[in-house]
């Protein structure tokens, strides 16, 4: 094991890169972790995600394995971090939109109705403005940025290496295991990704206060608004079949915000804090895969799912890594290199 | 008599010289994953794929993983110009749709109005004129209105796209007696109902109007189990075909037995 501890390279400090290297500690493994980015920050998806730990709500329009494999994630970051919010999450519309959220009832479980009082009494602020919601009271939330920073710190304490540089994976494979973390970037590398663009919004309104993630349900806008607390909210995401990760359009960031003025018209007067786009990796399912290629293994395509799905993706290349375990989105297709043993 | 002159125009009636090997056209947004939206066009045995173009996409090829998605599913690519308010836009986003696609077919969309996604009529035909005039082949999606069909007709259109009922209502056909005289009044131009449908039922009644193609997204995308919805919809479609083609009956006030006496076994 100890040969394994010197040669095991995690390229990418994003969600998937501190998931497994999180996981590879636990396991008793010491990985070197190399990111362009000195901290997590604007560069990598998961510093704009909107971080709900929602499920039950994803499901809606995801394969079953985000519900099955997305519900052990408020525990893994309960047990690595202190920033989960266990506050579940609404889900309204509009009266004009009922039949979406009649809709989005038949498609997901592990809800309550809620009426128009019961929504004010969770909610305060939603007062008077919606007769109709979905309560999921299982479901978390956390600050991504923070929980970024709350792995690294953790990762460090406990003697992992930080290099902050850019690297090409094929070289650092000539010496050690390398574990492709690049998210979009390693696209050049790996048939079938794709970029979903997505654009956010962080706001401040100290007016409103909110205190679970609200889903906004549309005919062709869904939104979502998650407190981050303080007065804080991010307000997101669209959906763009696009790998661009700059140009916010005027259109995506009206509706945006006109969303956020329909859930409560004092965002009106809100800060606009930040709007930030970036490109989700992505495969056709929608779901991530392990791919292995010689040496590196690449753990990729988490979409829109990064928090929810990031420790599961780890723990999966960890057995992999192991113990040889091909799980569920270990990729056995379009393999561009043949099979070979890892060799330390 | 009827079923000869019926069978010979309707040969007659072909997409800008292209004959679809099935009547159906799917949308391709809003569908789960691509991975599920493949998988629902290959159960809808669908000819053509309209696609919708963000402007900003198209910029630096940025979208191109998307459209390589849509081009292996090996059918005509019928861009459109989704979410455009004025002629200037719907002719900018066709210019780049040809670009992009390779095509000179357009659906083209010109919205109106803002909660039923109504088309403007005025626009649709002011830029369905400027389009043709550019060689486009144009798509357009119009109401049941029989003058502004003529209009669009006049402007150079070669298919006509009358709406079902709006975008992603999933009503059916609002205007039957509508589609019925825009049928009778466009003998040669092929009509397809594009929008409005949320049941199979409601295609295999545009189809027995005598329609040429009927086109839908959010009722397949949008259904629970997307193929399957796919799948009942090419049923659907290939029900109401075979039913023109197979020339119905006439409905008819009174009762008509179906056994007449003679037929009948004699008992004592």
């Amino acid at each position: 094991m100890n040969a394994f501890t010197e040669h095991v390279v995690v390229l990418g400090a994003g969600v998937a890169g501190l998931c497994v290297a999180t996981e590879l500690v636990a396991r008793g493994i010491f990985p070197k972790v190399i990111d362009r980015q000195l901290e997590p920050g604007p560069e990598s998806c998961s510093w704009w995600a909107g971080g709900m730990l929602a499920p039950y709500c994803e499901v809606e329009s995801a394969e079953e394995a985000v519900l099955h494999y997305g519900k052990k994630a408020a525990t893994w970051w309960q047990k690595h971090t202190d920033v989960v919010e266990h506050q579940g999450s609404l889900v309204l519309a509009l009266d004009r939109d009922q039949a979406d959220l009649k809709r989005f009832a038949k498609r997901t479980q592990a809800y309550d109705v809620l009426d128009a009082d019961e929504i004010t009494e969770l909610e305060p602020d939603l007062s008077g403005r919606f007769s109709r919601g979905l309560y999921y009271r299982e479901e978390a939330h956390l600050s991504p940025r923070n929980a970024l920073r709350a792995l690294k710190t953790k990762l460090i304490q406990q003697g992992v290496t930080f290099i902050n540089q850019s690297a090409d994976p094929d070289m650092l494979a000539k010496d050690s295991l390398v574990i492709d973390c690049r998210g979009i970037k390693a696209k050049p590398d790996l048939d079938g990704l794709r970029g979903v663009k997505g654009e956010m919004l962080i706001l401040r309104c100290p007016e409103v206060q909110l205190t679970r993630p609200v889903r906004l349900l549309h005919p062709r806008i869904p939104l979502y608004i998650v407190p981050r607390g303080d007065g804080v909210y991010m307000l997101g995401a669209t959906m763009v079949e696009s790998s661009a990760k700059k140009h916010a359009s005027v259109r995506s960031v009206m509706e945006l915000l006109n969303a956020a003025y329909a859930i409560n018209p004092a965002f009106g007067e809100a800060e606009i804090l930040e709007i930030g786009v970036d490109s989700r990796p992505a495969f056709a399912n929608n779901l991530p895969r392990i791919r292995r290629q010689g040496q590196i293994i690449r753990a990729n395509g988490l979409y829109r799912h990064g928090f929810l799905l990031a420790p599961t993706l780890a723990k999966m290349v960890v057995d992999y890594l192991e113990q040889g375990i091909e799980s569920e989105w270990f990729d056995t297709t379009n393999l561009t290199t043949t099979e070979e043993t890892i060799n330390l | 008599m009827m079923k000869n002159s019926f069978n010979d125009s309707s040969a007659k009636r072909d997409f800008y010289g292209v004959q679809l090997e099935t009547p159906f056209m799917l949308g391709t947004a809003q569908y789960p994953s691509p991975a599920i939206l493949a998988k629902a066009f290959e159960q809808s045995k669908a000819s053509v794929a309209t696609v919708s173009l963000r402007r900003e996409a198209s910029g630096d090829k940025a979208g191109q993983d998307f459209w390589r998605l849509i081009q292996q599913l090996n059918v005509h690519v019928l861009p459109n110009t989704a979410g455009c308010h004025t002629v200037k836009e719907a002719v900018t986003t066709a210019h780049m749709a040809r670009e992009v696609f390779g095509t000179s077919w357009i659906k083209l969309e010109v919205i109106g109005e803002e909660d039923t996604l109504q088309p403007d009529v005025f626009g649709l035909v002011e830029a369905a004129r400027i389009l043709s005039e550019d060689g486009f082949q144009v798509f357009p999606y119009t109401t049941e209105d029989l003058v502004v069909a003529d209009r669009l007709v006049n402007a150079g259109c070669r298919v006509l796209m009358p709406w079902g009922a709006p975008i992603g209502s999933g009503m059916g056909l609002n205007n039957i007696f509508g589609l019925r005289a825009l049928r009778a009044h466009f003998p040669d131009i092929p009509l397809v109902v594009d929008a409005g449908l949320g049941l199979p039922s409601q295609a295999a009644q545009a189809m027995e109007l005598g329609m040429d193609a009927v086109l839908l997204n959010t009722a397949v995308s949008k259904a629970g189990d997307p193929a399957m919805m796919a799948e009942a919809f090419a049923n659907a479609i290939r029900a109401g075909q075979l039913a023109v083609k197979a020339d119905p009956m006439v409905p008819r006030d009174m009762a008509s037995p179906s056994t007449p006496i003679l037929g009948k076994a004699f008992l004592d």
